[in-house]
């Protein structure tokens, strides 16, 4: 009967259970002091954080993200060359604990004194006849997944050389170690079966095909079992070495990745940021040194495989900005590494985080679309790290002097246009009847309009046609007039959290006197901070509640709503062929997709949708404050890379979106490609007006 | 090394300036005020000083409606001591009072260098940095866009038309009116002015009696004349230019 | 009292400013009124000959070797002996880096009324009047200059210079300075503006651009604009300031003068330090999104679209007038 073999070929007087037990213990034990060396930075050095609630949601992240890998699996190739790489190890792992416990639970049992052990000690011992079978030949197929995995992964490393990835020592190191240690594996199994010839050996295909080479040669059992030996110690070398080495080279990640899963971020949504930190004092502790972030955005930068998935989706990057949200992240791990000593002692000067480690002008080219954030297969959240070194610059007053301007603006007017606040709803003058203020009578919708909404001369006509529709439709809405302010969404994400908080409360004080049921705005920004940051902002707790029971609406989601319940009727379908870019804050940041895309089928319009579409969209380049900066040099545009990328769909004639940023952008970027015989920028307003 | 900034308020251009109903000034009600851009200016030279060795930054302001929050504003970028004039105080009191009031409350400071902006776009009766130095009998130099303290003296850059820049000596104590401060006045941001308005004070003096001989007489406000205004052409970006380059050829360009 | 309106000359480096000229012109009005007469008030060291084409009955030449350099120091001690002694009816001095320094202390010094911003004076009735301009030049103010003597601070566009220049040089009357060593404000150097490669003081066309170019990288637009218009790119303030253009493209009260036959002013709300710099252009045309600006109250053609818009559809439109 098939049995597994307990150090078959290993001569018994070198005791080498005892031998290898031991050295596999000690290089484990050399691995976790080494780690711990390097994983205690995180909380010497980082600030505190809560993370260990909501155990069982936590442990659902790891396996999901971690072991499953669906991230990962998103690209085909690669997602197919890590599984393989990843999962059969898995089952190596799975294998060797099998037969450790195979070998030895008997003799635990035996020492706790358990009768069935001492008697029968058989019972314990599973790893025989077919069960022995079905593990040899799960172990094979894994050897043959691993080895297809890897000759993918050389293939795309060393030869593909994709620009995303790094090729570097460190990955040279590991993908031979694990190389040799399965081939070493495969070897010496190969070497036995080639001596036994079991009747079973097709149970064990990979090694028995192997073996045939042994057999081919006519060395003599003997001459086998040495090389048995010989290679079987090769093996037990190079495990020990991988293990002790596992901080240095690329495979650190296997520990710090799930890990990372496993403490990302579960109390607030993505749209959220976290308050500036504070001392006990109320004094702001701002991202100066390491110190400032939280061990948690310490792990980020450990837990980084530097796969180079967010750099690829990243839209400054791809405009040739000095960003790379990799580089970002690898930028904090080198930083740790090199200064998490003097950092947790907290004496001795170290190069500044920002300035030194990371340029300024990295840190202002995000404009924090998330796309990182969605790509990254071990959730790396970049975002909220990019966010807390601008909330650093802003304290030190390095920002270009056209978002000072800017800034100052919003300050004073309460608008970037540095227009008089009294101005606000000029835009409405012309419409009959007059609007509603919701500041004087009670409304349903209470409609929050947004600053470019507002006071952009390009974007006012939109703004009225909303208003249109919205009395089309015999909504009972109305407007804060002059008491609206910019909401904040990208004063938050330029790091003026002081201002923000002004905006929020001038803002909260008009909404608490006003009587409403719901809010809707056209604004994504706008939404994304009433919907996630508001509610949560104030300290009155009678607002509070009341904010957190408001829904709040983009009017994509209103327009589905009053087109589904009949209350918008159209007239004509419009037969345009129709292309629909999501809004990074309406999509990816709100799961908003489908209720755009229902309106726009109701007008009777096709949809042709872009390579880059749902959570993939590809941002317009304007938020995260960037509408407000100096542009700098770009290679190309995002706005322009995008029309591109619409306009190389056939018979797709309008470019629709949901944004007032978007369509002034996407406007621009149509004149400047040169496109304007070829795609002509409509909002979704515009749209659902035509068809009324 | 004792420096002291004068402020005043004036009329936010942002808004839409209304003349009230005697059509002698602009309507209180409705005017917004800021801070004048160019005593922003000084302050921020004043605080450049500071960071090259001078001892104190003294803000100096009429107490009018808004001037708080300039202040610890003022003191968020490191000015040291904040001091409202109390009294009867309208934001638009003639250069020449005001100058008075200043230079009775300021010779108690002591001061060494006395910064200002040098004009204020609602000034009518000229700037208040001459006639403050006149009242302390120190030494004025206006359109200043650099300064530089050694040993008892100020070297000042002073502008003249065309580019042209003049590196004077002024013997201290002196009044300077400051063009434009050696860098543009720095950002503070807000949370910072909020962390301010804890920490630091705001002392108030009374101010002396105001006069009103030497202001502007009989004056009367009126919006800018109407009947020279260019004739618009309407359209959009093409039908502008195309009805530019017509204009051009007309008047011989092109 | 004496009838007499004085006039305060300006002059750098052996050159008369336009707006002493315009600063005679508006002497003459009041003179016309008073009865009186128009002395122009030039304080130098070896500069008799610019008095040459002083529209004034009379020049009142103080020499002295501390006049080679403007210093507020000499002029402020010399001028209040020269107003005590004289007691004019008016004093006219420039609104600029020179009478700036000099009449808000002598107002003071004196107790003499004092009125800044002026564009214009007439009179009417028995009484003088004055017209000027304050807030960025969005409001007019009108008001008395009463007697016995006032002083009246200049800016340039209520008159033309020709208006101020005589064919003749006036009678010169030498006055002496008082005790002038010891000054509290001496000059030490000059320091030149840049050598640049234009002079935009000599172009016939300047497209000239303001803040709403809003960033470095547009004012390539104005260049291709300029460049087919055979003209040359300059700036008001904001733009020098933010280092987008060199400070000899400045065109305004501290940088130049113009007089061009197209002035394109782009962006540019109509700021007076800047609208007085251009007072001599034989035609400006106003492009801003802001129908308030006042640079359309100067402006003979305006348009309310956007530069950023405007400028690369213009130059092609220009290219192919020029059958380019």
């Amino acid at each position: 009967m098939p049995i597994r073999p307990e150090f078959w070929g290993i001569p018994h007087e070198w005791n080498p259970a005892l031998w290898s037990y031991s050295i596999m213990f000690l290089a484990a034990f050399v691995l976790l002091v080494r780690v711990y060396l390097h994983a205690r930075w995180w909380w010497q050095v980082g600030r505190p954080e809560r993370r260990w609630d909501q155990l069982p949601r936590r442990l659902g992240r790891l396996i999901r993200y971690a072991i499953v890998q669906t991230r990962v699996l998103e690209q085909r190739y690669p997602g197919v060359m890590h599984i393989a790489i990843a999962w059969s190890f898995f089952v190596f792992f799975i294998g060797t604990t099998l037969a450790a416990v195979n070998s030895h639970l008997f003799e635990v049992l035996q020492l706790l004194g358990n009768a069935t052990a001492r008697e029968h000690p058989e019972t314990f011992v599973f790893l025989k006849g077919e069960i022995y079978l079905v593990f040899k030949l799960f172990l094979d197929l894994a050897v043959v997944i691993f080895l297809i995995g890897a000759a993918l992964a050389g293939y795309r490393r060393f030869v593909q050389k994709p620009t995303r990835l790094t090729l570097d020592n460190r990955f040279v190191f590991t993908f031979v170690m694990l190389v040799v240690i399965v081939l070493g594996g495969l070897i010496v199994e190969s070497l036995r079966l080639a001596v036994e010839k079991p009747t079973w050996a097709w149970w064990a295909p990979a090694g028995w095909l192997v073996a045939q080479l042994w057999l081919v040669t006519g060395a003599s059992n003997e001459t086998l079992v040495t090389w048995h030996l010989g290679f079987w110690l090769v093996h037990l070398g190079t495990v020990v070495l991988t293990l002790v080495t596992l901080p240095v080279g690329t495979l650190l990640h296997v520990l710090t990745s799930p890990l990372n899963t496993f403490f990302s971020k579960l109390d607030r949504p993505m749209g959220q940021l976290a308050p500036m930190a504070q001392t006990r004092e109320g004094k702001p502790i701002y991202a100066s040194t390491l110190r400032g972030l939280t061990w948690k955005q310490l792990l980020d930068g450990d837990a980084c495989t530097e796969c180079g998935r967010c750099q690829d989706a990243c839209p400054a990057f791809a405009a040739g900005k000095p960003l790379s949200p990799k580089q970002v992240i690898v930028s904090i791990r080198e930083a740790l590494k090199r200064d998490g000593a003097v950092l947790a002692r907290g004496n001795g000067s170290t190069p500044l985080l920002v300035g030194e480690t990371i340029a300024d002008a990295v840190v202002w080219s995000c404009t924090t679309c998330g796309a990182c954030v969605r790509e990254c297969p071990v959730l790396i959240e970049h975002i909220d790290t990019l966010v807390d070194l601008r909330r650093y610059l802003v304290s030190e007053g390095r920002l270009d002097a056209q978002l000072q301007d800017a800034l100052a603006k919003l300050g004073r007017y309460g608008n970037s246009f540095g227009k008089s606040e009294r101005l606000r709803a000029q835009w409405a003058q012309t419409l009959q009847p007059k609007l509603k203020d919701a500041r004087k009578e009670p409304v349903e919708y209470l409609w929050f309009v947004g600053d470019y909404a507002s006071y952009s001369p390009s974007v006012v006509d939109l703004t009225r046609q909303t208003a249109q529709v919205f009395q089309r439709a015999g909504l009972d809405f109305g407007i804060l007039y002059d008491a609206e302010r910019n909401a904040g969404n990208d004063v938050r994400r330029v790091g003026e959290e002081g201002l923000f908080e002004v905006l929020v409360e001038k803002n909260v004080a008009a909404l608490s006197k006003a009587n409403f049921k719901t809010i809707v705005t056209t604004d994504p920004h706008t939404y994304n901070t009433l919907k996630n940051e508001y509610p949560r902002m104030t300290n009155e707790q009678t607002t509070n509640d009341k904010l957190q029971r408001t829904p709040v609406l983009h009017y994509a989601e209103l327009l589905d709503t009053l087109i589904t319940s009949g209350k918008l009727k159209f007239s004509k379908k419009l037969n345009y062929t129709v292309t629909y870019h999501d809004p990074c804050y309406l999509g990816r940041y709100n799961g908003v997709y489908d209720a755009p895309r229902r309106v726009i089928e109701a007008t009777g319009c096709k949809l042709v949708e872009m390579p880059r579409h749902r959570d993939r969209t590809f941002c317009c380049g304007a938020g995260g404050g960037r509408i407000w900066m100096e542009e700098g040099s770009v290679k190309e545009r995002p706005s322009e890379a995008r029309i591109r990328e619409a306009a190389a769909l056939e018979g797709v004639s309008v470019f629709v979106t949901a944004c007032p940023k978007d369509v002034t952008m996407f406007r621009d970027a149509v004149k400047t490609t040169g496109n304007e015989s070829r795609l002509v920028v409509r909002d979704l307003i515009e749209l659902v007006s035509e068809a009324l | 090394m004792n420096l002291v900034v004068p402020i005043k308020m004036v009329p936010d251009l942002v808004e839409e300036l209304v003349i009230d109903a005697s059509g002698a000034r602009l309507d209180p009600d409705t005017v917004r005020l800021k801070l004048n851009e160019l005593d922003e200016h000084a302050i921020e030279q004043a605080i450049l000083l500071k960071e090259k060795g001078a001892s104190q930054v003294v803000v100096v302001a009429p107490d009018i409606e808004g001037i708080d929050e300039v202040l610890f504003t003022a003191a968020a970028k490191g000015a040291d001591r904040l001091i409202k004039l109390t009294g009867r105080w309208s934001y638009d009191v003639s250069n020449r009072a005001l100058a008075r009031v200043l230079a009775n409350f300021i010779k108690t400071l002591r001061p060494e260098l006395i910064l200002t902006g040098v004009q204020a776009h609602n000034d009518l009766d000229g700037a208040v940095g001459p006639a403050l130095a006149e009242h302390l009998g120190m030494a004025y130099v206006g359109y200043v866009s650099g300064v530089l303290i050694t040993d008892g003296s100020a070297r000042v850059r002073k502008e003249f038309p065309g580019g042209l820049i003049a590196e004077m000596r002024v013997q201290l104590p002196a009044v300077l009116g400051i063009q434009a401060a050696e860098k543009p006045p720095r950002y503070v941001p807000i949370s910072k002015i909020r962390a301010t308005m804890k920490t630091a004070t705001i002392e108030t003096f009374p101010a002396a009696e105001l006069e009103t001989i030497g202001a502007p007489v009989n004056v009367r406000l009126s919006p800018p004349e109407t009947r020279e205004r260019a004739l618009m052409i309407e359209g959009d970006v093409n039908a502008v230019a195309a009805r530019l380059v017509e204009i051009f050829k007309e008047h011989g360009v092109l | 009292m004496n009838p007499d309106i004085f006039v305060v000359i300006e002059h750098l480096r052996g050159q008369v400013s336009d707006l002493s000229y315009v600063m005679l012109a508006a002497a003459r009005v009041l003179a016309n009124a008073t009865g009186g007469k128009v002395i122009a008030v030039l304080l130098g060291h070896d500069v008799e000959s610019l008095a040459r084409d002083l529209a004034a009955d009379r020049v009142l030449y103080i020499e002295h070797a501390a006049f080679a350099d403007f210093s507020s120091d000499a002029y402020q001690r010399t001028l209040e002996n020269v107003i005590k002694e004289h007691a004019p009816r008016a004093v006219l001095f420039g609104d600029t880096t020179i009478g700036g320094d000099v009449a808000a202390w002598l107002s003071t010094r004196l107790n003499l009324p004092l009125v800044s911003a002026c564009r214009t004076v007439y009179a009417a009735d028995s009484t003088l009047k004055f017209v000027s301009q304050i807030c960025g030049g969005k409001m007019m103010a009108e008001g008395e200059l009463p007697g016995p003597t006032t002083l009246v601070m200049m800016v340039p566009g209520g008159y033309k210079p020709e208006q101020g220049r005589a064919a003749q040089a006036p009678e010169l009357v030498r006055g002496t300075a008082p005790a002038l060593d010891d000054l509290r404000v001496t000059v030490n150097e000059y320091i030149e503006p840049a050598v640049g490669d234009v002079d935009i003081a000599k172009e016939a066309i300047l497209v000239s651009v303001g803040r709403g170019i809003q960033n470095q990288d547009n004012i390539e637009l104005a260049e291709e604009l300029a460049k087919v218009l055979g003209g040359v790119v300059s700036g008001s303030r904001p733009v020098i300031d933010q280092g987008w253009l060199p400070p000899t493209r400045l065109v305004g009260k501290s940088g130049k003068s113009v007089k061009p036959r197209l002035y394109l002013a782009l962006g540019i709300s109509g700021a007076p330090e800047h609208v007085e710099a251009i007072s001599n252009a034989e035609m400006i045309v106003a492009i801003n999104t802001d129908p308030a600006a006042p640079i359309f109250n100067l402006a003979k053609f305006g348009a309310q679209v956007d530069i950023l818009d405007l400028m690369p559809v213009l130059t092609e439109y220009v290219q192919q007038a020029r059958g380019g």
